[in-house]
């Protein structure tokens, strides 16, 4: 589905200020799985999204989506910002926001409109259609670009630390609505977080990444028991002992085990 | 938990909305009551002071009505001299106001989307702008003789900069987030322009717009006042003072007032229906 | 900007992409030497255009006479004592207005600001005011006082006092109730608040309604004296040139050319004054030029 080799990215190239955000960072996401890659912040967990999304063009190294190399940003790929605020249109109703994209699917306008609603039902917000963003608080509107992803139908979904800035309770109703719809529609998903359970508690996989220059220091495997739940997953051993884990990873001791 | 929070926020927000609006009641009758008063006292104080330079208001609401108001209602009640001075100098207000405005919108989008044209244009229309316009009115009397195309082209070159400008700033500032939103869902060129930069433009634009307005009225009786003028609201003011009739000059001024007054909430009406969205989200984030 | 956002931090990437309207392709960080070096060469065409236009006869030379001429003309006229008369006289208008325009705005500014009643006592007369063109005054100014410099001046002032006056009470409006409530809490009276939060807190603004008055009151200076037609003044030198066209025409361009290039000095000085004094104020308003 997504291979990485050997991606490395330089900002400012040949300026003495020059800062190196990735290098030698090898990767690959298979079709279906939710990958989840943490980092300490500033550690170009973002540039890494931004350069499988085609937003920017990596200095060295390889992206491939489902085989064909990342030039621009590729087909069914879609992404949810983490400002949710910036990346919707403020001046278009929420239905015209998640049906924009869809312009660009050989759709008529019914059926656009019947894609948006669907996808806006399935995250929660039937009947939000004729509101505007402003109308809508945070973690409504982070539903929004959500379902602007979702009606794209992506087989590739990029989520940049999606719950960033929005408070707890919404945050784990997120989370939650992330692992409802991964199950409703075949796709894979890439999650970056700096939240250590959260990237535990979502994921099927757990990626963590190195301070800058970015590379993967570890890669685990998350075998907890389905469905997950906020109260009893996160009281599991397995999940305690993945998530102190992947904490050791992010702060850079050795894993132990 | 969170609809109950939902219910309880939006119960506030009615009873703010209803007190505001009471509120909002009692301040305007306030302010009309104050406005009467003072009229009241400019009425006396002019009447008691009795000096030919500032006549009562009284007299120049009357000055007004014989002048321009007092017609057959087959002319709306306008007056010969107001069909033959207010009218045209809207209309070329008007005119020359579409033709700049058209202009700024269209150069500004097509300066701010480049940045590259930006940055060779920027320094030679900053210097356009600062020109005060009137310094000009002689080159285009010049260029076009005296008449309606000196006046239309006058009141365009006036505007056309702050339209410009504004625009242009607008374009370049897009939300870089809503231009990466864009390229992920793979818009076209058209639609990108269409429903996201335009859209992203029109607060600064509108903000070009309303200082066109204002500028475009100002501009239009400047050209009006220059001697070989013969009709508009500017030539009357000129016309009364040379027979020194102070009422005419003040029944002027009131008009031009009126008028800059209705101009300016039309423009805001307009503006309201625009740009909704944008207020509404700027109040919510204050 | 480019050296901040090279950092590559995670929150500072949005702005690193800097991507073009048109082409969304990312173009290329260009330092202030590139701009300022278009930015000449912008005018270098400018000039270039207008010069080719005369010389060629694609536009009458009498109505537009060669770029090089207008600038030789503007040259030799700054040592022409008659000139520097008119300019100066225009300057010190400008001025006085516009000094006199802020004395008396911002104190008012802060006065309906901050005190609601008189806002809305004040409301009506300002609302009635402030849409009167104020060249539509000359007339009745001028033969009221008289067309010398305090024609000028009280056109000026009556013109820029609005821009200030409006943005005053815009920041007033802005600032954050939670800094007031702070500082009254600890026992300062309305006026230390006034002073220590309100004032500081709308500089921004208020800086800038000066700013957009000085372009005001540079229109009126010229407009006063272009109809006023007598006495000293770059306008009454544009106006008396005027009545010689197409003899002078480069003499009125000349003028014309120092006019705007004042109007750009002064605005460019302003806006750096801005942004050093109040860097940590994010200017988020679209500033009406």
């Amino acid at each position: 589905m997504l291979e990485i080799t050997n991606l490395s990215h330089v900002y400012g190239g040949g300026s003495p200020n020059a800062h190196h955000a990735i290098e030698g960072l090898n990767l690959s996401v298979a079709a279906g799985e939710l990958l989840c890659i943490v980092g300490p912040s500033g550690c170009g967990k973002s540039t890494l999204l931004r350069s499988i999304a085609g937003l920017i063009t990596p200095t060295g190294g390889q992206i491939k989506v489902e085989g064909d190399l990342v030039r621009q940003t590729p087909d069914n790929l879609a992404v949810v910002f983490q400002d949710y605020s910036r990346s919707l249109f403020p001046w278009m109703s929420v239905a015209d926001n998640v049906a924009l994209p869809l312009r660009r699917k050989n759709m008529d306008k019914k059926a656009r409109r019947e894609a948006a609603h669907e996808a806006l039902e399935s995250v929660g917000l039937a009947g939000a259609e004729r509101k505007y963003p402003f109308q809508l608080s945070g973690g409504m509107q982070q539903r929004v670009a959500i379902a602007r992803a979702l009606a794209y139908r992506p087989s590739l979904m990029l989520m940049d630390e999606p719950f960033g800035s929005v408070d707890a309770q919404t945050r784990e109703d997120l989370e939650d609505l992330v692992l409802k719809v991964r199950g409703h529609h075949r796709m894979t998903i890439v999650l970056i977080t700096h939240d250590i359970d959260e990237s535990v508690y979502v994921g099927d996989r757990v990626v963590v990444l190195s301070k800058a220059p970015a590379h993967v220091v570890g890669d685990l495997k998350v075998d907890l028991p389905g469905p997950r739940d906020q109260i009893t997953t996160r009281e599991h051993p397995d999940f305690v002992h993945l998530r102190a884990e992947v904490g050791r990873l992010v702060r850079g001791h050795a894993a132990a085990a | 938990m969170k609809a109950t929070a939902e219910v309880a926020t939006r119960a506030a927000i009615a009873r703010r909305d209803s007190v505001a609006r009471r509120k909002g009641v009692r301040t305007a009758a306030f302010r009309w009551l104050v406005l009467v008063v003072l009229i009241l006292v400019w009425e006396t104080v002019t009447r008691v002071l009795g000096s030919a330079f500032f006549p009562p208001p009284s007299m120049i609401v009357v000055r007004m009505y014989t002048m321009w108001f007092s017609g057959p209602p087959s002319t709306l009640f306008l007056t010969d001299p107001a069909i033959e001075h207010i009218l045209p100098s809207l209309g070329r207000m008007a005119a020359g106001f579409a033709g700049g405005a058209l202009a700024g919108v269209v150069l500004g989008l097509a300066v701010g989307l480049s940045a590259r044209a930006y940055d060779y244009l920027d320094g030679v229309l900053q210097f356009l702008r600062a020109i005060p316009p009137p310094a000009l009115i002689t080159v285009f009397l010049v260029v076009f003789g005296f008449g309606l195309k000196a006046q239309l082209a006058f009141i365009m070159f006036s505007i056309v900069w702050p339209v410009l400008l504004n625009t242009a700033d607008g374009a370049r500032s897009v939300e870089p987030l809503h231009l990466q939103t864009c390229q992920v869902f793979r818009l076209t060129r058209a639609e990108r322009l269409r429903r996201v930069i335009l859209p992203s433009t029109l607060p600064k634009m509108f903000a070009g717009l309303r200082l066109a307005v204002s500028l475009s009225l100002i501009v239009m009786v400047f050209s009006e006042l220059l001697p070989g003028t013969t009709d508009g609201i500017g030539f009357q003011l000129t016309f009364a003072k040379s027979q020194s009739d102070l009422t005419a000059m003040w029944a002027g001024i009131v008009l031009l007032g009126v008028l800059g007054y209705l101009l300016n909430e039309l423009f805001l009406v307009v503006e309201r229906r625009v740009l909704g969205w944008h207020h509404a989200a700027q109040q919510l984030t204050e | 900007m480019a050296g901040q956002a090279d950092r590559g931090q995670d929150a500072h990437v949005t702005h690193d992409l800097r991507v073009s309207a048109q082409t969304l392709a990312r173009a290329r960080p260009v330092g202030t030497a590139t701009r300022w070096s278009r930015r000449a060469a912008g005018a270098v065409a400018f000039v270039a255009l207008i010069e080719l236009l005369s010389r060629t006869g694609l536009v009458d030379p009498e109505s537009l006479p060669p770029a090089t001429e207008i600038a030789a003309r503007g040259v030799t006229l700054v040592s022409d004592p008659a000139f520097r008369a008119h300019a100066l006289t225009s300057m010190l208008a400008w001025a006085i207005g516009l000094g006199l325009a802020a004395l008396i705005a911002v104190p008012l500014g802060l006065l309906l600001g901050s005190v609601p009643i008189i806002d809305a006592a004040s409301r009506s007369v300002v609302e009635f005011l402030r849409p009167i063109p104020s060249v539509a005054l000359i007339p009745l100014v001028a033969l009221l006082i008289g067309t010398g410099l305090q024609l000028r001046v009280t056109l000026v002032v009556y013109a820029a006092l609005w821009p200030i006056l409006y943005n005053t009470m815009y920041g007033l409006r802005g600032v954050d109730p939670l800094a007031k409530e702070s500082l009254r809490s600890y026992g300062f009276g309305p006026l230390s608040v006034l002073l220590r939060v309100s004032l500081p807190s709308s500089a921004p603004f208020i800086m800038t309604g000066f700013r957009l008055a000085a372009g005001v009151a540079l229109i009126l200076t010229v407009s006063t004296e272009i109809v006023a037609g007598q006495g000293e003044g770059i306008g009454v030198f544009i106006y008396l040139a005027g009545l010689a066209v197409p003899a002078r025409m480069t003499d009125i361009l000349a003028g014309v050319c120092w006019v705007g290039l004042f109007g750009v000095v002064v605005n460019a000085l302003l806006v750096a004054a801005e942004r050093r004094a109040f860097r940590w104020h994010h200017a988020r308003l679209g500033e009406p030029g």
